[in-house]
């Protein structure tokens, strides 16, 4: 078996972008310890390659041709697309894995028709992220896409078959694969209510999610998700899909809603590979 | 009203660096390649972040242009409040707001 580790993360801009402006310093920096600490889990794995299942912001996948899923093919990715002053983080080029990604587009094709892309500008979805878990930007990556931004999205028992499809393709190349779905759990980003947090509905949901209880889990309605976390709790697909491609219970490691300027709980988690 | 296309100019504005030249040193110019209302051009010319975000362009592009004005984040989201106010809720998508207009960062409401 080649995934060697999956979890998942936030991804919000904030994060690093209004790190500035948190009154709670200490509150921020367990945040990022717990990063660290996630950091220090996947070197311990030794992967050849990071996976991260994002969910972009409009920043590469528009409504001119909006795929439903999406991996990297590319040598080489650009990031961040917003202004690095903005995010706080510098723009650069992050290697990627393109043999590596065309031997895993072949596999998930035989059950799910991914797009895929040699091009890609990767947003604070996937910088963010980035910026904490190889901040050395010297682990070849291979981006991922769940379009969770226009609509009409996919079911949610397809977000869950593409993470089995992207599970039964690491497990078909020789090279050791980590693996991180980054999204939000309930938020409002990007609208005058940022920062509002449900979090009843978030640990109702990050419950199912670390039981991996596959029923509950894809019982939610588009319609309820909105009312109740939403439009940024959209993005649960990468938590799903990462959970189906890891096959096994997770542990919560951090939660907080206490953060509220990032806009969302901040989480992780780490699935145990089954 | 032509929302697809008032987001694919903020689209093709957010990671086109020939564009952002553009959108500076000739908007018309920029503005003429799309099939844009009066209202909708004139929103992109001035920075309108409120009236844009009330037309409903989606709000991750809005944040992304907001933060390429050079906008700060309080003043944006009190953007988007204001807009509301001068023209009413949001008309179209998924980022409406919910709130009433509150501030949920504690650190907004503490400033
Ligand atoms: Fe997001």
């Amino acid at each position: 078996m080649s995934l060697v580790y999956a979890g998942v993360l936030s991804h919000a801009p904030g994060i690093t972008g209004r790190a500035h402006l948190v009154k709670d310093t200490a509150k921020r920096d367990e945040l990022y310890a717990h990063f660290e600490q996630q950091r220090c889990e996947i070197e311990a794995t030794g992967p050849d390659a990071l996976v991260v299942i994002a969910a972009e912001h409009f920043a590469n996948f528009f409504m001119n041709n909006m795929p439903a899923f999406c991996i990297g093919m590319a040598e080489t990715y650009e990031g961040p697309i917003e202004d690095p002053a903005w995010l706080r983080i510098e723009r650069r080029r992050i290697p990627g894995a393109p043999d590596l990604s065309r031997r895993l587009v072949r596999e998930v094709m035989q059950t799910v028709d991914t797009a895929y892309a040699e091009e890609w500008k990767f947003d604070h979805g996937i910088m963010v992220p980035l910026h904490f878990l190889t901040p050395e930007y010297d682990l070849p990556v291979i981006p991922v896409n769940i379009n969770c931004q226009g609509p009409p999205l996919a079911p949610l028992h397809r977000a869950w078959a593409f993470g089995e499809a992207l599970r039964r393709a690491c497990d078909s190349v020789p090279e050791r694969i980590a693996l991180v779905g980054t999204g939000g759990i309930s938020h409002w980003p990007a609208t005058p209510d940022s920062g509002k947090i449900n979090e009843a509905w978030d640990r109702d949901f990050l419950d199912r999610l670390m039981r991996l209880d596959r029923d509950a889990l894809l019982s939610y309605t588009d319609e309820e998700t909105y009312r109740d976390a939403g439009q940024g709790g959209f993005e649960i697909r990468t938590y799903i899909a990462a959970a189906a491609a890891a096959g096994g219970p997770g542990e919560l490691q951090y939660y907080t809603p206490d953060l509220p300027i990032f806009a969302v709980a901040c989480t992780v988690a780490r699935f145990d590979i089954a | 009203m032509s929302l697809y296309q008032l987001q694919k100019f903020l689209y093709v504005l957010n990671r086109d660096e020939q564009a952002q030249r553009q959108y500076k040193a000739d908007p018309d110019g920029l503005l003429s390649g799309y099939q844009l209302t009066d209202e909708e051009a004139g929103a992109l010319k001035n920075g309108d972040i409120g009236l844009l975000y009330v037309l409903g362009v989606n709000g991750q592009i809005l944040m992304h242009y907001a933060a390429f004005l050079g906008i700060e984040w309080f003043d944006y989201l009190d953007l988007m409040r204001e807009g509301i106010r001068r023209h009413g809720p949001v008309r179209a998508g998924v980022y409406a707001m919910t709130g009433g207009g509150a501030s949920f960062a504690v650190e907004e409401t503490e400033r």
